[in-house]
């Protein structure tokens, strides 16, 4: 009923100022695709300025959206505080890796103005997911997020390990899809709803009803088999999206393999693509039935964050330990979904807070990190860690901006990375859940070791190689904007503490 | 002057990451440029000091005055709260003069490998966290003060150090943060305990009750505190660190940076703990006893001056923490005394061994000697430094020792009285060892005939201008602190009343 009802008014009641800046991006991209294919083979590169000019104007039109709550389409897309900050992150992120992406795909692969047109649409799933109430809007920005991501691995189509990097992805990926559609369908089976308030009505109906008149009204109660199977297959479905273990195999081998902007695309947008559907449907449609979940995210947090952190430690390739250092960030994001209490909203917007503030810091310093593996490995360079020796004699700066993101990722002053950690471990202890926060906790220095490591290698080796690394303009930028933001994020932490502190659903 | 009530603490404490920051967009090679700058940052930060020490009020030094209470992070009730009172007044005041007086050393000699402006640097850096630490009465800025100084010192002793450089960085940097999580989680768990980070607030209504918990959390701030003192049995990164690290770095741990956790006992730990304080007290009195003979000992079997002068740093700290442990009016004003006097006797011996290194160009005690002979006037230097670190009475280091020990035949706050006259005892034979060791080394070092090897042809130059410069104001110091001991116990007596108001007298 839901769905014929939305068909039936969408044309009348669209609020367009709402959707502007995923119309806008939408435009966008289609103009990229159109644009590629008049121009010359000299200036393809034409279509990166055109996408960022874009995403800039989407910035503009999610501004000019601040401080509003709108809902249009039936109630499966919502405009407010929460949906607004994540459109925000992934503009940002957009821009960033269209400057890490520019130099890569002018002088190496070809395909430029698919490239862009196919991030553009990836990153349009992300604005789509941030908005979202309803469980066909949430799968198809999932899909959205996920498809072109599929073809961007496979760009550099001569080489073998770009092909298994995308194969592999996409049958994971597929796999994945398919186990969190069942979830979804048997979720709508059960409570008659689409709309994720409506999906949260129902079980909270079925929840306080006798079981004669549960079985009267055919609804079951959290507990029901059926409900804790659907929420756990779509929790299965969200887990190989953000690689939580144990479902994380694909990301190392598939980092490795994409060109490696994808590699940063996917470990940030991508990531957080699938991160805000979670959040999404474990706040609006399920918290009343968290006491059935809340385990295995407990459990998926602590493997991830664990087996994460001590792979990573044997690396040698920085690609694979950015791979490996991203699964276990996505632990400490997971360990605030094990925090929800359906009796205290108090903790679980605290939780959500904290979700957003780690999430928003993470894309900036995995960006920039990703940057400086890119900046490190052109013109001859390699990913190997190992040739980061004295790198900090070669090129000063460039060692210090990676070091700083190092720092960031590691959770040390004076970079933001410092608050995401505190405020996850603020919200577990607020939340009772101390095991956690202690887990949190001896991760946190795990993690140090192989983050340090590489700072050492940089600053205290003495370099193999003389000669500076070359950096491109618009790297440079990039790493210097994101270092320059993670050290005032630092310095004076409101500027996103705020804007998460105010996010709601 | 009004202006000083409420930028004077903020000014000196931002100054010199200001100077920082100007050094960073300072061309590389211009070396006389980058320290005159560096030296003016810092210079005008010791203004700053100058007058904010010349604003104070010294009637009401019991009270927190200049402070100024902003908000800084709504979301978790964390403030910009700084600060001062007779407490952490000397201690500001001294950080800011020694980093100073490092800026002057660094005129002629900056270590190798070069690279002046990183050096000048990261000093500035670590001189805002010094300085933060003791205006900060905010527990988490205290904490960020706290850990900034860990990343430019890890630089300090791994880029600059000596031939064992990153094994010492490693192990003070790993040591420290080891320490510095289980002081995070006790600051956590006041703050979910007390419902506040207010350092000032929290001391004036201890939010635990006694027992375990408050023990648990006491426990968990002594490893952070016992780490950077440090405390027998934690003291073990020292020797390496100290010794590794370049002359002016030795310089600023000693100094100042070993400060930062007594001032923790004495500024957190203490006030906001205090039944656990009394609890423990046994404890760390028996400790600290064990850190004045057992670095005493070890002096004795040192070879290396340097080392010699980090143990002695042991034993020196093992006093301040005996009175600390007391819980008198004497042993804490003592205490306080001996952290001054031990940063400006112990900061004079590490510049001394750093410009010995650079005339002999060896530490080891064994090659050198008749020093009074060849350069009378540094040798001169030694044995006044000396004479000071055994506490001959009329020199700074006497007053420390003498009130802690004085405050050990009495101890306050219920405590044995017992246990505390034996724990006098041990450390009156602690005064006896470390006037042995270090006449024996002035016998070996500053007596005796010179060395064949430096003898002849050798130009080895008595104490340069500019070495005067830096010197000299630690030199008088010491002379006028041991003949008045009322410049700083005048300060301090008021505010040690106050903190002492919670031990019942």
């Amino acid at each position: 009923m839901d769905l014929l009802a939305q068909g039936l008014q969408l044309g009348s009641s669209v609020d367009w100022h709402a959707v502007a800046p995923d119309v806008i991006l939408t435009v966008t991209a289609c103009v990229v695709l159109v644009a590629d294919l008049f121009l010359a083979d000299r200036s393809k590169w034409l279509a990166m300025p055109l996408s960022a000019a874009g995403i800039v104007v989407t910035l503009v039109a999610v501004v000019s959206l601040a401080g509003q709550r709108r809902t249009t389409l039936g109630g499966a897309y919502e405009i407010d505080s929460f949906a607004l900050l994540l459109k925000g992150v992934f503009c940002i992120i957009g821009l960033m890796v269209l400057a890490i992406s520019f130099n890569y795909f002018r002088t190496g692969v070809r395909f430029q103005g698919e490239y862009y047109f196919l991030m553009l649409c990836s990153l349009l799933g992300g604005l789509v997911m941030s908005s979202a109430r309803d469980l066909i809007t949430v799968f198809i920005a999932i899909e959205l997020i996920s498809v072109p991501g599929f073809v961007m691995t496979g760009l550099r189509k001569n080489d073998a390990k770009s092909n298994e990097a995308a194969l592999k992805f996409f049958l994971f990926g597929v796999l994945s899809t398919a186990v969190m559609l069942y979830g979804m369908s048997l979720i709508y089976g059960v409570t008659g709803h689409t709309l994720l308030s409506g999906i949260r009505a129902a079980l909270v109906v079925g929840r306080d009803l006798s079981p004669a008149a549960q079985s009267a009204v055919g609804i079951s109660v959290p507990g029901d088999p059926i409900i804790v199977l659907s929420v756990f297959f779509i929790i299965v479905g969200f887990a190989f999206k953000i690689s939580a273990v144990p479902f994380h195999f694909w990301a190392p081998d598939t980092y490795e393999g994409a060109p490696s902007p994808v590699a940063a695309f996917l470990s940030t947008a991508s990531k957080i693509g699938g991160f805000v559907g979670l959040l999404v449907l474990m706040f609006t449609a399920f918290p009343d039935v968290a006491d059935v979940w809340r385990p295995v995210f407990a459990v998926l947090a602590t493997a991830t964050m664990t087996v994460g952190n001590l792979i990573a430690l044997r690396q040698r390739h920085i690609i694979r330990l950015l791979a490996y250092s991203g699964i276990a960030q996505s632990g400490y994001i997971l360990v605030t979904f094990a925090l929800i209490d359906p009796a205290s909203p108090a903790v679980n917007s605290q939780a959500l807070e904290s979700a957003l503030v780690y999430i928003s810091i993470y894309a900036v310093m995995d960006l920039g990190a990703f940057a400086a593996a890119i900046a490190f490995a052109r013109r001859g360079g390699t990913y190997f860690i190992d040739d980061y020796a004295g790198l900090w004699q070669r090129s000063p700066v460039l060692a210090t901006l990676l070091a700083g993101f190092m720092l960031s990722l590691a959770g040390a002053p004076p970079m933001a990375g410092a608050w995401a950690k505190l405020f996850v471990f603020l919200a577990a202890i607020n939340a009772q859940v101390y095991w956690l926060a202690v887990v949190m906790g001896a991760n946190a220095v795990i993690a140090a070791f192989y983050y340090l490591a590489i700072v050492r290698r940089m600053f205290l080796e003495p370099p193999e190689i003389e000669g500076p690394v070359e950096v491109p303009f618009l790297l440079r930028t990039a790493m210097g904007a994101a270092a320059l933001a993670l050290f005032v994020a630092f310095i004076y932490p409101p500027i996103i503490t705020t804007l998460a502190g105010g996010s709601i659903f | 002057m009004e202006w000083i009530d409420s930028y004077g603490l903020s000014l000196a404490t931002f100054l010199p990451v200001a100077g920082a920051v100007v050094l960073l967009l300072l061309p590389v090679g211009a070396d006389g440029l980058l320290k005159l700058v560096g030296t003016v940052f810092s210079g005008l930060a010791l203004v700053v000091g100058v007058l904010v020490v010349a604003r104070f009020d010294y009637a009401g030094a019991g009270e927190i005055q200049l402070e100024v209470n902003a908000t800084w992070i709504p979301q978790i009730e964390a403030s910009y709260h700084i600060g001062i009172d007779g407490i952490s007044l000397p201690l500001f005041a001294l950080s800011l003069l020694v980093s100073f007086l490092c800026m002057i050393y660094c005129w002629f000699h900056i270590p190798e490998p070069g690279k002046t402006k990183a050096f000048l640097s990261l000093i500035l850096l670590l001189e805002t966290g010094m300085t933060g630490t003791f205006v900060a009465l905010d527990l988490i800025l205290f904490f960020i003060f706290f850990e900034v100084v860990l990343v430019p010192m890890y630089f300090l002793i791994g880029i600059w150090g000596g031939s064992r450089r990153q094994y010492a960085a490693v192990k003070f940097f790993l040591y420290t943060l080891f320490g510095s999580i289980f002081m995070l989680l006790g600051f956590l768990a006041i703050f979910f305990q007390g419902s506040s980070f207010d350092m000032i607030a929290l001391r004036n209504n201890p939010p635990l009750a006694s027992g375990t918990l408050q023990n648990i959390i006491f426990v968990g701030l002594f490893l952070g505190f016992a780490v950077k003192v440090p405390m027998w049995p934690f003291h073990t990164w020292l020797p390496d660190a100290h010794t590794e690290a370049p002359t002016v770095g030795s310089v600023l741990l000693a100094a100042i940076m070993l400060k930062m956790g007594t001032y923790g006992f004495i500024r957190i730990a203490y006030p906001i703990l205090p039944d656990a304080a009394m609890y423990f007290g046994p404890v760390i009195g028996i400790l600290a006893v064990i850190a004045i003979i057992y670095g005493a000992l070890c002096c004795f079997a040192q070879t290396d001056l340097k080392r010699l002068i980090a143990f002695s740093s042991v034993g020196h700290m093992g006093f301040v923490m005996l009175g600390i442990a007391t819980l008198t009016d004497r042993g804490i004003n003592g205490a306080i005394f001996g952290m001054v006097a031990h940063g400006l006797i112990t900061g004079m011996l590490f510049f001394l061994a750093g410009s010995m290194h650079e005339r002999y160009h060896t530490r080891e005690i064994a090659a050198l000697g008749g020093m009074l002979q060849q350069i009378p006037r540094f040798g001169a230097l030694l044995v006044y430094s000396a004479i000071a670190s055994l506490g001959l009475p009329g020199l700074a280091g006497f007053w420390g020792e003498m009130l802690a020990l004085l405050g050990s035949y009495q101890p306050g706050g219920g405590l044995d009285p017992f246990l505390f006259r034996i724990l006098m005892i041990g450390g009156g034979i602690g005064t006896v060892l470390t006037a042995g060791y270090l006449l024996w080394t002035l016998q070996r070092v500053a007596m005796g005939s010179i060395p064949e090897k430096f003898a002849a042809g050798h130009n080895i130059p008595d104490v340069r201008p500019l070495e005067w410069m830096a010197w000299s104001p630690l030199l008088v110091l010491i002379l006028a602190a041991g003949v008045y001991p009322k410049l700083v116990l005048g300060v301090t007596d008021e505010a040690v009343q106050t903190l002492l108001g919670a031990f019942g007298g």
